[in-house]
Protein backbone atom coordinates (compact mmCIF):
# COMPACT_ATOMS: atom_id res chain seq x y z
CA UNK A 1 0.00 0.00 0.00
CA UNK A 2 3.21 2.46 0.02
CA UNK A 3 4.46 4.17 -2.69
CA UNK A 4 7.84 5.30 -3.45
CA UNK A 5 8.21 9.22 -3.57
CA UNK A 6 10.94 10.89 -4.91
CA UNK A 7 12.51 13.94 -2.96
CA UNK A 8 14.71 16.26 -4.71
CA UNK A 9 16.83 19.61 -3.18
CA UNK A 10 16.14 22.32 -5.98
CA UNK A 11 17.38 25.70 -5.25
CA UNK A 12 14.90 28.61 -5.80
CA UNK A 13 15.69 29.89 -9.16
CA UNK A 14 14.87 30.23 -12.52
CA UNK A 15 15.72 26.80 -14.74
CA UNK A 16 16.12 24.36 -11.77
CA UNK A 17 12.39 22.63 -12.07
CA UNK A 18 12.88 22.65 -15.85
CA UNK A 19 16.19 20.58 -15.60
CA UNK A 20 14.44 17.99 -13.37
CA UNK A 21 11.61 17.90 -15.58
CA UNK A 22 13.76 17.50 -18.51
CA UNK A 23 16.10 14.77 -17.29
CA UNK A 24 12.92 12.42 -16.79
CA UNK A 25 11.94 13.75 -20.42
CA UNK A 26 14.42 12.61 -21.63
CA UNK A 27 13.84 9.56 -19.96
CA UNK A 28 10.94 9.03 -20.98
CA UNK A 29 9.51 9.02 -17.74
CA UNK A 30 5.83 10.47 -16.88
CA UNK A 31 5.32 12.00 -13.98
CA UNK A 32 2.24 10.91 -12.28
CA UNK A 33 1.91 14.27 -9.70
CA UNK A 34 4.17 16.55 -7.79
CA UNK A 35 4.18 18.79 -5.25
CA UNK A 36 7.00 21.71 -4.42
CA UNK A 37 7.90 23.57 -0.84
CA UNK A 38 9.65 25.93 -0.89
CA UNK A 39 11.50 28.55 1.25
CA UNK A 40 12.72 32.07 -0.24
CA UNK A 41 16.13 30.48 -1.30
CA UNK A 42 15.36 26.73 -2.15
CA UNK A 43 12.83 23.79 -2.25
CA UNK A 44 11.56 20.43 -1.71
CA UNK A 45 10.50 18.90 -4.84
CA UNK A 46 8.35 15.49 -4.54
CA UNK A 47 7.77 13.24 -7.68
CA UNK A 48 5.78 10.50 -7.92
CA UNK A 49 6.43 8.72 -10.83
CA UNK A 50 5.76 4.99 -11.73
CA UNK A 51 9.35 3.83 -12.44
CA UNK A 52 10.94 5.87 -9.51
CA UNK A 53 14.36 4.06 -9.39
CA UNK A 54 14.96 4.19 -12.89
CA UNK A 55 14.25 7.96 -12.16
CA UNK A 56 16.12 8.13 -8.91
CA UNK A 57 19.28 6.41 -11.48
CA UNK A 58 18.98 9.30 -14.07
CA UNK A 59 18.28 12.18 -12.01
CA UNK A 60 21.43 11.39 -9.51
CA UNK A 61 23.37 10.59 -12.62
CA UNK A 62 22.50 14.39 -13.59
CA UNK A 63 23.68 15.54 -10.15
CA UNK A 64 20.69 16.15 -8.18
CA UNK A 65 20.37 14.77 -4.54
CA UNK A 66 17.43 11.97 -4.33
CA UNK A 67 15.82 11.13 -1.00
CA UNK A 68 13.35 8.10 -1.67
CA UNK A 69 10.43 8.69 1.32
CA UNK A 70 7.23 6.10 1.09
CA UNK A 71 3.53 7.93 1.22
CA UNK A 72 0.28 6.89 0.93
CA UNK A 73 -1.91 7.98 -1.89
CA UNK A 74 -5.56 7.97 -0.05
CA UNK A 75 -8.23 8.41 -2.62
CA UNK A 76 -10.94 11.31 -1.23
CA UNK A 77 -14.78 12.09 -2.09
CA UNK A 78 -15.22 14.81 -3.78
CA UNK A 79 -17.67 16.72 -1.70
CA UNK A 80 -17.79 19.16 1.39
CA UNK A 81 -16.42 17.02 4.49
CA UNK A 82 -14.99 14.14 2.53
CA UNK A 83 -11.23 14.94 3.65
CA UNK A 84 -12.60 15.96 6.95
CA UNK A 85 -13.85 12.68 7.28
CA UNK A 86 -10.78 11.11 6.72
CA UNK A 87 -8.57 13.61 9.07
CA UNK A 88 -10.83 12.60 11.62
CA UNK A 89 -10.09 9.22 11.72
CA UNK A 90 -6.49 9.48 11.41
CA UNK A 91 -6.55 12.16 14.53
CA UNK A 92 -8.16 9.39 16.33
CA UNK A 93 -5.72 7.09 15.23
CA UNK A 94 -2.82 9.83 16.35
CA UNK A 95 -1.49 9.68 13.06
CA UNK A 96 0.91 12.72 12.44
CA UNK A 97 0.73 14.23 9.20
CA UNK A 98 4.21 15.68 7.87
CA UNK A 99 2.99 16.89 5.01
CA UNK A 100 0.01 16.42 2.04
CA UNK A 101 -0.65 17.39 -1.00
CA UNK A 102 -4.05 16.55 -3.17
CA UNK A 103 -4.39 16.00 -7.05
CA UNK A 104 -7.01 13.94 -8.82
CA UNK A 105 -7.02 11.60 -12.06
CA UNK A 106 -8.88 9.06 -13.72
CA UNK A 107 -12.53 10.57 -14.56
CA UNK A 108 -13.98 9.70 -11.42
CA UNK A 109 -15.23 12.44 -8.66
CA UNK A 110 -12.48 11.35 -6.44
CA UNK A 111 -9.51 13.47 -5.60
CA UNK A 112 -5.86 11.62 -4.15
CA UNK A 113 -4.25 12.70 -1.18
CA UNK A 114 -1.02 11.98 -0.86
CA UNK A 115 -0.48 11.75 2.99
CA UNK A 116 3.12 11.49 4.62
CA UNK A 117 3.21 10.28 8.49
CA UNK A 118 5.86 10.80 11.02
CA UNK A 119 5.45 7.06 11.56
CA UNK A 120 4.13 4.87 8.38
CA UNK A 121 4.41 1.63 10.20
CA UNK A 122 2.02 2.93 12.64
CA UNK A 123 -0.09 4.28 9.60
CA UNK A 124 -0.78 1.08 8.00
CA UNK A 125 -1.81 -0.36 10.97
CA UNK A 126 -4.69 2.66 11.59
CA UNK A 127 -5.20 2.78 7.85
CA UNK A 128 -6.24 -1.08 8.08
CA UNK A 129 -8.47 -0.97 11.64
CA UNK A 130 -10.17 1.66 10.11
CA UNK A 131 -11.15 0.10 6.48
CA UNK A 132 -9.33 3.01 4.56
CA UNK A 133 -8.76 2.41 0.85
CA UNK A 134 -5.39 2.92 0.06
CA UNK A 135 -4.58 3.40 -3.68
CA UNK A 136 -1.97 0.49 -4.49
CA UNK A 137 0.72 1.61 -6.47
CA UNK A 138 -0.40 -0.44 -9.44
CA UNK A 139 -3.24 1.28 -9.61
CA UNK A 140 -1.72 4.79 -9.17
CA UNK A 141 -0.11 4.38 -12.43
CA UNK A 142 -1.48 1.73 -14.89
CA UNK B 1 32.54 69.78 2.34
CA UNK B 2 31.49 71.26 6.07
CA UNK B 3 31.99 74.78 6.91
CA UNK B 4 33.37 73.75 10.53
CA UNK B 5 36.95 74.53 10.38
CA UNK B 6 39.42 73.02 12.66
CA UNK B 7 41.70 74.72 14.09
CA UNK B 8 45.22 72.85 15.28
CA UNK B 9 45.24 71.83 18.73
CA UNK B 10 48.12 69.61 20.17
CA UNK B 11 47.17 67.42 23.50
CA UNK B 12 50.51 66.40 23.87
CA UNK B 13 53.85 68.48 23.53
CA UNK B 14 55.37 65.16 22.51
CA UNK B 15 53.67 64.97 19.72
CA UNK B 16 56.15 67.89 18.28
CA UNK B 17 59.02 65.97 19.59
CA UNK B 18 62.39 66.55 17.50
CA UNK B 19 63.94 63.57 15.23
CA UNK B 20 66.88 63.54 17.66
CA UNK B 21 64.96 63.17 20.92
CA UNK B 22 62.14 61.25 19.58
CA UNK B 23 64.74 58.93 18.18
CA UNK B 24 66.46 58.65 21.49
CA UNK B 25 62.80 57.94 23.44
CA UNK B 26 62.59 55.26 21.40
CA UNK B 27 66.07 53.49 21.49
CA UNK B 28 65.65 54.08 25.22
CA UNK B 29 62.06 52.35 25.58
CA UNK B 30 62.78 49.63 22.94
CA UNK B 31 66.03 48.52 25.21
CA UNK B 32 63.03 48.45 27.72
CA UNK B 33 60.63 46.69 25.56
CA UNK B 34 62.60 43.93 25.00
CA UNK B 35 64.03 43.70 27.82
CA UNK B 36 60.55 42.70 29.20
CA UNK B 37 59.70 40.78 26.19
CA UNK B 38 62.87 38.94 26.96
CA UNK B 39 61.13 36.96 30.24
CA UNK B 40 57.93 35.65 28.02
CA UNK B 41 58.82 31.97 27.42
CA UNK B 42 57.45 32.54 23.53
CA UNK B 43 59.84 35.37 22.96
CA UNK B 44 62.74 33.50 24.71
CA UNK B 45 62.44 30.56 22.36
CA UNK B 46 61.69 33.60 19.43
CA UNK B 47 64.73 35.46 20.38
CA UNK B 48 67.18 32.02 20.69
CA UNK B 49 66.06 31.13 17.06
CA UNK B 50 67.06 34.65 15.67
CA UNK B 51 70.09 34.31 17.55
CA UNK B 52 69.58 37.70 19.26
CA UNK B 53 69.73 38.59 22.65
CA UNK B 54 67.94 41.74 24.44
CA UNK B 55 71.14 42.99 25.11
CA UNK B 56 72.16 43.16 21.67
CA UNK B 57 69.82 45.61 21.27
CA UNK B 58 72.16 48.75 20.66
CA UNK B 59 70.32 51.32 17.81
CA UNK B 60 66.83 51.28 16.47
CA UNK B 61 68.53 49.59 13.47
CA UNK B 62 68.75 46.77 15.39
CA UNK B 63 64.87 46.66 15.75
CA UNK B 64 65.40 44.72 12.17
CA UNK B 65 67.20 41.66 13.79
CA UNK B 66 64.17 40.77 16.10
CA UNK B 67 62.03 38.13 15.20
CA UNK B 68 58.18 39.07 13.60
CA UNK B 69 55.52 37.84 15.81
CA UNK B 70 52.41 36.89 14.04
CA UNK B 71 48.55 36.62 14.62
CA UNK B 72 48.99 32.60 15.08
CA UNK B 73 51.98 33.15 17.97
CA UNK B 74 49.03 35.00 19.96
CA UNK B 75 46.40 32.58 19.18
CA UNK B 76 49.26 29.52 20.39
CA UNK B 77 49.71 31.31 23.71
CA UNK B 78 46.00 31.69 24.46
CA UNK B 79 44.69 32.87 26.59
CA UNK B 80 47.64 34.53 29.13
CA UNK B 81 51.20 33.41 27.56
CA UNK B 82 52.25 36.75 26.04
CA UNK B 83 51.88 38.60 29.04
CA UNK B 84 54.73 40.62 30.99
CA UNK B 85 52.71 40.94 34.21
CA UNK B 86 50.94 38.72 36.22
CA UNK B 87 47.75 37.97 35.79
CA UNK B 88 46.59 39.51 39.06
CA UNK B 89 48.06 42.76 37.48
CA UNK B 90 45.59 43.31 34.59
CA UNK B 91 42.87 45.71 34.65
CA UNK B 92 41.22 44.90 31.26
CA UNK B 93 40.95 42.39 28.85
CA UNK B 94 39.59 42.90 25.24
CA UNK B 95 39.90 40.54 22.32
CA UNK B 96 39.39 40.06 18.49
CA UNK B 97 38.55 37.12 16.41
CA UNK B 98 41.47 34.58 16.11
CA UNK B 99 41.80 32.70 12.39
CA UNK B 100 40.22 30.09 13.94
CA UNK B 101 38.47 29.00 17.31
CA UNK B 102 39.42 30.83 19.71
CA UNK B 103 39.89 35.24 20.07
CA UNK B 104 42.78 36.73 20.24
CA UNK B 105 43.41 38.20 23.70
CA UNK B 106 45.02 41.73 24.70
CA UNK B 107 45.52 42.39 27.95
CA UNK B 108 45.31 45.75 29.63
CA UNK B 109 46.86 46.81 32.78
CA UNK B 110 45.98 50.38 35.15
CA UNK B 111 48.87 52.32 33.86
CA UNK B 112 48.30 50.24 29.73
CA UNK B 113 44.53 51.68 29.98
CA UNK B 114 45.72 55.26 31.30
CA UNK B 115 48.14 54.99 28.08
CA UNK B 116 44.88 53.90 25.63
CA UNK B 117 43.18 56.90 26.81
CA UNK B 118 46.09 59.28 26.42
CA UNK B 119 46.62 58.19 22.88
CA UNK B 120 42.83 58.41 22.11
CA UNK B 121 43.03 61.81 23.53
CA UNK B 122 45.66 62.70 20.90
CA UNK B 123 43.45 61.97 17.88
CA UNK B 124 40.50 62.84 19.17
CA UNK B 125 41.49 66.30 19.92
CA UNK B 126 43.69 66.68 16.70
CA UNK B 127 40.44 66.16 14.70
CA UNK B 128 38.47 68.88 16.47
CA UNK B 129 37.37 67.17 19.73
CA UNK B 130 36.74 69.76 22.24
CA UNK B 131 35.88 69.76 26.23
CA UNK B 132 32.24 71.29 25.44
CA UNK B 133 31.78 68.51 23.05
CA UNK B 134 29.11 65.63 23.10
CA UNK B 135 30.55 62.88 21.51
CA UNK B 136 28.51 59.67 20.72
CA UNK B 137 29.91 56.22 20.51
CA UNK B 138 28.53 54.05 17.68
CA UNK B 139 30.68 51.15 18.25
CA UNK B 140 30.06 48.09 20.20
CA UNK B 141 31.09 48.21 23.69
CA UNK B 142 32.17 44.54 24.36
CA UNK B 143 35.33 42.35 24.16
CA UNK B 144 35.59 44.67 20.56
CA UNK B 145 38.31 47.49 21.14
CA UNK B 146 36.19 50.03 19.50
CA UNK B 147 33.65 50.99 22.11
CA UNK B 148 35.88 51.58 25.46
CA UNK B 149 38.65 52.67 23.83
CA UNK B 150 37.30 55.66 22.33
CA UNK B 151 35.50 56.19 25.39
CA UNK B 152 38.32 56.31 27.70
CA UNK B 153 40.08 58.59 25.07
CA UNK B 154 36.90 61.07 24.95
CA UNK B 155 36.42 61.57 28.88
CA UNK B 156 40.45 62.27 29.23
CA UNK B 157 39.65 65.11 27.05
CA UNK B 158 36.89 66.05 29.23
CA UNK B 159 33.97 65.77 26.46
CA UNK B 160 30.55 64.10 27.36
CA UNK B 161 30.18 60.76 25.81
CA UNK B 162 27.39 59.15 24.88
CA UNK B 163 27.70 55.60 24.77
CA UNK B 164 25.13 54.51 22.66
CA UNK B 165 26.61 50.93 21.17
CA UNK B 166 26.16 49.93 18.08
CA UNK B 167 23.01 49.72 16.23
CA UNK B 168 19.26 50.72 16.59
CA UNK B 169 19.75 54.05 13.84
CA UNK B 170 15.81 55.60 15.05
CA UNK B 171 17.87 55.42 18.71
CA UNK B 172 21.12 56.57 17.40
CA UNK B 173 19.76 59.37 15.80
CA UNK B 174 17.02 60.35 18.36
CA UNK B 175 20.20 60.81 20.82
CA UNK B 176 21.98 62.99 18.09
CA UNK B 177 18.60 65.11 17.82
CA UNK B 178 17.98 65.29 21.35
CA UNK B 179 21.16 65.51 22.99
CA UNK B 180 22.93 68.02 20.35
CA UNK B 181 25.60 65.68 19.74
CA UNK B 182 28.78 67.20 18.17
CA UNK B 183 31.32 64.48 17.31
CA UNK B 184 30.22 60.90 16.22
CA UNK B 185 32.25 57.75 16.38
CA UNK B 186 31.50 54.94 14.66
CA UNK B 187 32.69 52.71 11.21
CA UNK B 188 32.49 55.16 7.94
CA UNK B 189 29.87 52.91 6.42
CA UNK B 190 27.86 52.96 9.45
CA UNK B 191 27.70 57.12 9.19
CA UNK B 192 26.44 56.75 5.17
CA UNK B 193 23.83 54.25 7.11
CA UNK B 194 22.58 57.13 9.20
CA UNK B 195 22.88 59.61 6.81
CA UNK B 196 20.14 57.73 4.50
CA UNK B 197 18.22 56.92 7.81
CA UNK B 198 18.38 60.51 7.57
CA UNK B 199 17.20 61.31 4.41
CA UNK B 200 14.33 58.56 4.31
CA UNK B 201 12.87 60.55 7.85
CA UNK B 202 13.57 63.77 5.69
CA UNK B 203 15.38 65.04 8.99
CA UNK B 204 17.76 68.04 7.84
CA UNK B 205 21.43 66.82 8.75
CA UNK B 206 21.74 70.63 9.48
CA UNK B 207 18.83 70.49 12.43
CA UNK B 208 21.65 68.20 14.35
CA UNK B 209 24.65 69.78 16.15
CA UNK B 210 26.76 67.37 14.27
CA UNK B 211 29.84 69.03 13.78
CA UNK B 212 33.11 66.36 13.12
CA UNK B 213 33.11 61.88 13.15
CA UNK B 214 36.31 59.72 13.73
CA UNK B 215 35.90 57.05 11.99
CA UNK B 216 38.06 53.55 12.06
CA UNK B 217 37.92 49.85 12.52
CA UNK B 218 37.40 49.18 8.88
CA UNK B 219 38.55 50.01 5.12
CA UNK B 220 37.20 53.63 3.30
CA UNK B 221 37.90 55.67 0.75
CA UNK B 222 38.09 59.74 0.10
CA UNK B 223 34.90 58.75 -2.04
CA UNK B 224 33.13 57.61 1.02
CA UNK B 225 34.78 60.66 3.05
CA UNK B 226 33.34 62.86 0.34
CA UNK B 227 29.71 61.45 0.54
CA UNK B 228 29.49 61.20 4.08
CA UNK B 229 31.10 64.62 4.89
CA UNK B 230 28.58 65.70 1.95
CA UNK B 231 25.06 64.04 3.32
CA UNK B 232 26.11 64.80 7.08
CA UNK B 233 27.83 68.43 6.94
CA UNK B 234 30.43 67.22 8.41
CA UNK B 235 34.28 66.78 8.82
CA UNK B 236 35.46 63.10 9.07
CA UNK B 237 38.72 62.29 10.42
CA UNK B 238 40.52 58.65 9.96
CA UNK B 239 42.17 56.71 13.21
CA UNK B 240 43.86 53.49 13.14
CA UNK B 241 44.62 50.57 14.97
CA UNK B 242 44.18 46.91 16.07
CA UNK B 243 43.26 45.17 19.42
CA UNK B 244 46.69 42.85 18.91
CA UNK B 245 48.41 46.40 19.67
CA UNK B 246 46.42 48.55 21.97
CA UNK B 247 43.07 49.39 19.91
CA UNK B 248 42.49 52.70 18.48
CA UNK B 249 45.39 55.09 19.12
CA UNK B 250 48.19 53.56 17.18
CA UNK B 251 47.49 56.51 14.41
CA UNK B 252 45.32 59.46 13.31
CA UNK B 253 44.37 62.08 11.26
CA UNK B 254 45.08 66.04 12.43
CA UNK B 255 43.52 68.98 10.89
CA UNK B 256 45.65 68.47 7.69
CA UNK B 257 43.82 65.40 6.93
CA UNK B 258 47.48 64.01 4.79
CA UNK B 259 47.55 60.88 6.47
CA UNK B 260 47.49 59.47 10.17
CA UNK B 261 49.87 60.55 12.96
CA UNK B 262 51.50 57.45 14.16
CA UNK B 263 52.41 57.70 17.98
CA UNK B 264 55.69 56.99 17.04
CA UNK B 265 56.95 57.37 20.84
CA UNK B 266 55.04 54.40 21.85
CA UNK B 267 54.87 52.42 18.44
CA UNK B 268 57.28 51.41 16.07
CA UNK B 269 56.22 51.26 12.93
CA UNK B 270 57.80 49.48 9.56
CA UNK B 271 56.98 49.19 6.57
CA UNK B 272 58.04 45.61 4.23
CA UNK B 273 57.21 43.68 1.28
CA UNK B 274 55.32 40.98 2.47
CA UNK B 275 56.77 38.16 0.31
CA UNK B 276 60.29 39.33 0.68
CA UNK B 277 59.80 40.64 3.87
CA UNK B 278 62.52 43.71 2.98
CA UNK B 279 61.28 47.15 4.30
CA UNK B 280 60.04 49.74 1.35
CA UNK B 281 61.02 53.12 1.02
CA UNK B 282 58.75 55.64 2.11
CA UNK B 283 55.87 56.68 -0.19
CA UNK B 284 55.61 52.89 -0.89
CA UNK B 285 52.93 50.56 -0.19
CA UNK B 286 53.77 47.97 2.02
CA UNK B 287 52.59 45.75 5.40
CA UNK B 288 52.61 47.13 8.50
CA UNK B 289 55.05 45.71 11.30
CA UNK B 290 54.27 47.34 14.81
CA UNK B 291 55.93 47.42 18.06
CA UNK B 292 54.09 48.01 20.90
CA UNK B 293 57.16 49.62 22.83
CA UNK B 294 55.59 50.67 25.96
CA UNK B 295 52.69 48.23 27.20
CA UNK B 296 53.34 46.96 30.31
CA UNK B 297 50.76 44.22 30.21
CA UNK B 298 51.97 43.12 26.46
CA UNK B 299 54.52 44.29 25.01
CA UNK B 300 54.06 43.37 21.27
CA UNK B 301 57.48 42.86 18.41
CA UNK B 302 57.77 43.49 15.20
CA UNK B 303 54.13 42.27 15.04
CA UNK B 304 52.99 41.75 11.39
CA UNK B 305 49.34 43.26 10.94
CA UNK B 306 48.32 42.05 7.76
CA UNK B 307 47.22 45.81 6.72
CA UNK B 308 48.79 47.33 3.77
CA UNK B 309 49.50 51.35 3.51
CA UNK B 310 52.00 53.77 3.17
CA UNK B 311 54.33 55.73 5.38
CA UNK B 312 55.08 59.52 4.70
CA UNK B 313 57.52 61.31 6.53
CA UNK B 314 57.81 64.29 5.04
CA UNK B 315 56.84 67.26 7.30
CA UNK B 316 52.72 68.01 8.47
CA UNK B 317 52.14 71.96 8.47
CA UNK B 318 50.35 70.87 12.11
CA UNK B 319 53.49 70.67 13.58
CA UNK B 320 53.21 66.98 14.62
CA UNK B 321 56.63 65.64 13.91
CA UNK B 322 55.45 62.21 13.85
CA UNK B 323 55.34 60.28 10.64
CA UNK B 324 51.79 59.76 9.05
CA UNK B 325 50.61 56.65 7.74
CA UNK B 326 47.91 56.19 4.56
CA UNK B 327 44.43 54.52 4.73
CA UNK B 328 45.16 50.85 4.73
CA UNK B 329 44.38 49.80 1.33
CA UNK B 330 43.67 46.06 1.89
CA UNK B 331 44.87 43.23 3.62
CA UNK B 332 48.16 40.70 2.68
CA UNK B 333 46.10 37.53 4.00
CA UNK B 334 42.22 36.68 3.36
CA UNK B 335 40.99 38.90 6.39
CA UNK B 336 37.57 39.92 5.62
CA UNK B 337 35.98 43.25 7.63
CA UNK B 338 32.47 43.16 7.97
CA UNK B 339 30.29 45.67 9.59
CA UNK B 340 33.80 46.81 11.68
CA UNK B 341 34.13 42.68 12.91
CA UNK B 342 37.58 41.03 11.64
CA UNK B 343 35.86 37.86 9.89
CA UNK B 344 38.58 34.92 8.70
CA UNK B 345 37.05 32.48 5.84
CA UNK B 346 38.89 29.50 8.10
CA UNK B 347 36.34 30.49 10.79
CA UNK B 348 33.55 29.81 8.72
CA UNK B 349 35.11 26.50 7.68
CA UNK B 350 35.61 25.58 11.34
CA UNK B 351 31.73 26.63 11.97
CA UNK B 352 30.89 24.39 9.16
CA UNK B 353 32.94 21.29 9.79
CA UNK B 354 30.72 21.32 13.16
CA UNK B 355 28.07 20.89 11.06
CA UNK B 356 27.85 17.42 9.64
CA UNK B 357 28.13 16.78 5.86
CA UNK B 358 28.42 20.87 5.13
CA UNK B 359 32.23 21.42 4.19
CA UNK B 360 34.12 20.91 1.96
CA UNK B 361 32.21 22.96 -0.91
CA UNK B 362 31.05 26.83 0.26
CA UNK B 363 31.86 30.03 -0.62
CA UNK B 364 31.74 33.22 0.82
CA UNK B 365 30.14 36.24 -0.89
CA UNK B 366 30.49 39.65 0.56
CA UNK B 367 28.45 42.66 -0.83
CA UNK B 368 27.28 46.07 0.16
CA UNK B 369 23.99 46.89 -1.11
CA UNK B 370 23.38 50.45 0.23
CA UNK B 371 25.97 51.08 2.91
CA UNK B 372 26.24 48.08 5.21
CA UNK B 373 27.81 45.03 4.85
CA UNK B 374 26.56 41.62 4.21
CA UNK B 375 27.79 38.25 3.45
CA UNK B 376 26.36 35.04 2.70
CA UNK B 377 27.41 32.21 2.88
CA UNK B 378 26.85 29.27 0.30
CA UNK B 379 26.85 25.46 1.09
CA UNK B 380 26.47 22.85 -1.00
CA UNK B 381 24.04 20.36 -0.20
CA UNK B 382 25.09 16.78 0.34
CA UNK B 383 22.90 13.65 0.68
CA UNK B 384 23.35 12.67 3.93
CA UNK B 385 21.85 16.18 5.50
CA UNK B 386 18.83 16.52 2.85
CA UNK B 387 15.66 16.00 4.69
CA UNK B 388 12.63 15.59 2.39
CA UNK B 389 11.08 17.61 5.48
CA UNK B 390 11.39 21.73 5.34
CA UNK B 391 11.62 21.88 9.34
CA UNK B 392 14.70 19.56 9.21
CA UNK B 393 15.75 21.20 6.11
CA UNK B 394 15.28 24.72 8.34
CA UNK B 395 16.89 23.07 11.39
CA UNK B 396 20.01 22.73 9.28
CA UNK B 397 20.29 26.11 8.39
CA UNK B 398 19.91 27.16 11.80
CA UNK B 399 22.72 25.04 12.94
CA UNK B 400 24.99 26.38 10.20
CA UNK B 401 23.69 30.04 11.30
CA UNK B 402 24.34 29.04 15.23
CA UNK B 403 27.85 27.54 14.50
CA UNK B 404 28.92 30.85 12.42
CA UNK B 405 27.37 33.34 14.53
CA UNK B 406 28.72 31.56 17.62
CA UNK B 407 32.54 31.65 16.28
CA UNK B 408 32.64 34.93 14.35
CA UNK B 409 30.13 36.66 16.30
CA UNK B 410 28.09 38.02 13.09
CA UNK B 411 25.12 36.81 11.39
CA UNK B 412 25.49 35.41 7.99
CA UNK B 413 22.78 34.81 5.58
CA UNK B 414 22.99 31.18 4.80
CA UNK B 415 22.54 29.82 1.22
CA UNK B 416 21.86 25.97 0.87
CA UNK B 417 22.57 25.29 -2.84
CA UNK B 418 22.78 21.88 -5.17
CA UNK B 419 25.35 20.00 -5.63
CA UNK B 420 28.07 20.57 -7.35
CA UNK B 421 27.72 23.76 -8.33
CA UNK B 422 29.93 25.77 -6.68
CA UNK B 423 33.65 26.37 -8.47
CA UNK B 424 36.20 23.67 -8.35
CA UNK B 425 39.61 24.68 -8.24
CA UNK B 426 42.93 22.73 -8.63
CA UNK B 427 45.29 25.10 -6.99
CA UNK B 428 44.27 26.99 -4.06
CA UNK B 429 40.36 27.60 -3.53
CA UNK B 430 38.96 31.00 -3.97
CA UNK B 431 36.50 30.90 -0.98
CA UNK B 432 35.51 34.27 -0.70
CA UNK B 433 33.67 36.89 -3.01
CA UNK B 434 34.12 40.52 -2.48
CA UNK B 435 31.73 42.47 -4.15
CA UNK B 436 31.99 45.49 -2.42
CA UNK B 437 32.85 48.85 -4.38
CA UNK B 438 35.81 51.03 -2.50
CA UNK B 439 36.70 53.00 -5.48
CA UNK B 440 37.93 56.54 -4.95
Amino acid sequence: MRIKQLSLFVENKSGSLHSVCKVLAENNISIRTLSLADTEQFGILRLLVKEWEAAKNVLEKAGFIVKITEVFAIPVEDRPGGLAELLAILDRGGMNVEYMYAFTFGRNDRAVIVFRFEDPDKACKVLEDNKIDVIKPIDLFD
Amino acid sequence: MSEFVVENRIWDPVEKLSQPELKALQLERLKDCVQRAAAIPHYQRAFAQAGISADQIKSLDDLRRLPFTVKSDLRENYPFGMLAVPKSQLARIHASSGTTGKPTLCGYTKNDLNLWAELCARFLVAGGLRPEHTAQIAFGYGLFTGGFGLHYGIEKVGAATVPASSGNTDRQIMLMQDLGVDVLICTPSYALNIAEVLQQKGIAPESLCLKFAHFGGEQWTEAMRRDIESNLKIKCFNNYGLSEIIGPGVSGECAARTGMHIQEDHFLVECINPVTLEPVKDGEQGELVITALTKEAMPVIRYRTRDLATLYSDPCPCGRTFRRMGRVIGRSDDMLIIRGVNVFPSQIEEALLRVEGTAPHYLIEVSRPGNLDQIAVKVEMRLENFSDQMSEMQKLKSRIDHEIHAITGIRMQIELVEPNTLERFVGKAVRVIDNRKLKD
